[in-house]
């Protein structure tokens, strides 16, 4: 169990003056210390989170009626998102040393509220991973059972608050990145619906499939984070207009709900047989508390895979294109000419991976092969929106396995990159439609670890996604437990 | 589909990357099987479907063009693996014996 599971809890203890800034970051220092066999972070920020805590403390005495909205907030960035003068590598040799010249609109939103970034945590690199064993700096470890790996690419932040070392983590999800740790981890993950969050300042993968998430222990939290990110901003013109909603004081869930669930998902052959029995378990629970739940048709799963990798490693192959070794980052010691110098900085520093993902993006764009591969998946990706969207119109969610299995064992998929690509078959969904989409902990695995389920609403709908979870979905597994 | 060496060459040299045998027979051998599972997509008919691109319906957000966000000289050069604190320094470019420059 975490010391607080909620920042409620948290400011409570500031309120009553039980807790400090300065005593919140000893406590998740001491954590991240005892924890460093899970390889969590990148690099600890610890004099810097305590000064800043020295510094919210003695505000706090001085004016305590006029904290930041995030005040005992402490956080741990995914290595793929710019803070300003502290570094940031996507887990990968070829930004050994770089250090961001100015922060990511969600990371300088989140510090003006007061949040104390206590250091920035391991991924998988520029988050091409779902283990976090791509990264350079080796594999995190799931804290439920270190042989396990934590799940990725966000497996860094969701170990981060799996173990207690801070109260909440950003991470990305670009494929289910955020989901599928939290999952794994046995916490909550958030991704919002495409352009909610400003991308200004997250290192590029998929562009048209990236978003900035939370992972966190309490649905209060995800709110609140995601209601201080989201709106517009001026860096980054797919942020959308919409008006935010304050997510954080909607989490009362009135009336009932209309959930679709895929018996091709609940029949899928890759489902383990547990989780299958969570699901349809929680089924029956929604629909004794009189929420309508039904079967609807979706024949598009199988096709969701082999077009996000077309797709996604195409943008990928463009947005990674940038790291040549001229203005920064690594660079060769062995090139003599220009040419050289690209081929040789961009073969040393990128992992296998995102060299496997760089060269079938490559090819799917390239001339003669562009109409076969790239435009196919368009418009297989325009097929899965049409349909999803159709159903989220009948229906308020969509209820489905957060994976097919529980978390697997460090080095189980490493050499066999389509089964570890196929296993994002339920989280790829949200991220091609551009909806959100939540996964929670619903029960724990015989073999001991724990059991994710996901919620997908239609667009900007995370409001009543979020109170759903909250009110209606939290009551009924806390109730299991 | 297959992907022959022929073909991982040119792609190397589209990528900017110069692979090493052994790494070059193993990303054959895995686009190779990624390929065979994207096959899937040709179950489908798309005929006449628009290939979906852009995500965010919203139409484009306007702005003045003006001049905004610059890093001082030192900031930009900062990251740089070879500078002269005026220029980015590179190899030479040109190089009347090599074309692929």
């Amino acid at each position: 169990m975490p010391k607080y599971s909620s920042l409620q809890q948290v400011q409570q203890a500031l309120h009553s003056g039980a807790e400090s800034c300065e005593g919140l970051v000893s406590y998740y220092l001491q954590q991240i210390e005892q924890h460093a066999d899970l390889n969590i972070y990148v690099e600890v920020y610890a004099e810097e989170a305590k000064e800043q805590a020295r510094k919210l403390d003695q505000r706090f005495r001085e004016n305590p009626q006029a904290p930041g909205r995030l005040h005992g907030m402490v956080l741990s960035l995914k290595d793929v998102l710019c803070y300003e003068g502290h570094g940031v590598t996507a887990g990968s040799r070829i930004l050994e040393g770089f250090e961001s010249q100015f922060s990511a609109t969600a990371v300088a939103r989140l510090l003006e509220e007061d949040a104390i970034v206590i250091g920035r945590v391991n991924c998988d690199e520029f988050a091409m991973g779902s283990t976090t064993e791509t990264s350079v700096y080796g594999p995190s470890r799931n804290a439920d059972n270190p042989d396990y790996v934590p799940g990725g690419s966000s497996g860094g932040s969701a170990v981060a608050v799996q173990a207690d070392t801070c109260l909440a983590s950003l991470g990305t999800d670009t494929g289910g990145s955020v989901r599928q740790p939290a999952a794994f981890c046995g916490i909550i993950g958030v991704k919002p619906t495409y352009g909610r969050i400003s991308r200004y300042g997250l290192l590029a993968y998929g562009s048209s499939f990236d978003q900035v998430g939370v992972l966190v222990n309490s649905v209060e939290d995800a709110a609140l984070l995601l209601e201080i990110m989201a709106g517009p901003d001026e860096f980054d013109s797919t942020s959308s207009q919409t008006p935010v909603p304050p997510y954080s004081e909607q989490l009362d869930f009135a009336g009932k709900a209309r959930i679709a669930y895929f018996p091709t998902a609940l029949e899928h052959p890759s489902l383990d047989p547990e989780v299958r029995a969570a699901s349809q378990q929680l089924i029956e629970q929604l629909r004794n508390e009189g929420h309508t739940i039904e079967a609807v048709d979706f024949d598009y799963l199988d096709y969701i895979i082999p077009a996000y990798y077309v797709l996604t490693t195409a943008e990928a192959s463009s947005n990674l294109s940038r790291y040549d070794g001229i203005r920064y980052g690594y660079r060769s010691g062995d090139a003599h000419s220009l040419m050289d110098t690209y081929k040789k900085s961009r073969t040393e520093g990128f992992g296998t991976e995102v060299k496997r993902r760089i060269m079938l993006g490559t090819f799917v764009l390239s001339a003669g092969y562009y109409d076969a591969y790239y435009t196919k998946a368009q418009q297989v990706r325009r097929l899965i929106q049409e349909k999803t969207l159709s159903i989220l119109e009948e229906y308020d969610f969509i209820l489905i396995p957060a994976a097919p299995g529980t978390a697997w064992k460090l080095g189980d998929t490493v050499d066999d990159p389509v089964a570890m690509y196929l296993a994002d078959i339920f989280t790829v969904q949200a991220n091609m439609v551009g909806i959100p989409a939540v996964a929670f902990p619903l029960a724990t695995h015989s073999n001991g670890l724990p059991i994710g389920l996901q919620l997908m609403a239609g667009k900007f709908e995370e409001a009543r996604l979020l109170a759903f979870l909250h009110d209606v979905v939290e009551s009924v597994t806390y109730s299991r437990q | 589909m297959q992907i022959d060496e022929k073909l991982i060459s040119r792609l190397e040299h589209l990528a900017r990357l110069e692979l090493s045998g052994e790494e070059r027979a193993h990303i054959q051998g895995d686009l190779n099987k990624i390929l065979d599972m994207v096959e899937k997509l040709n179950e489908l008919d798309t005929t006449n479907v628009q290939p979906l691109v852009y995500i965010n319906e919203e139409g484009n957000v306007w702005r003045e063009d003006e001049v905004r966000n610059q890093l001082p000289r030192e900031k930009a050069l900062k990251n740089a693996p070879d500078e002269d604190g005026t220029f980015f320094k590179v190899p030479k470019v040109i190089d009347l014996d090599r074309n692929d420059a």
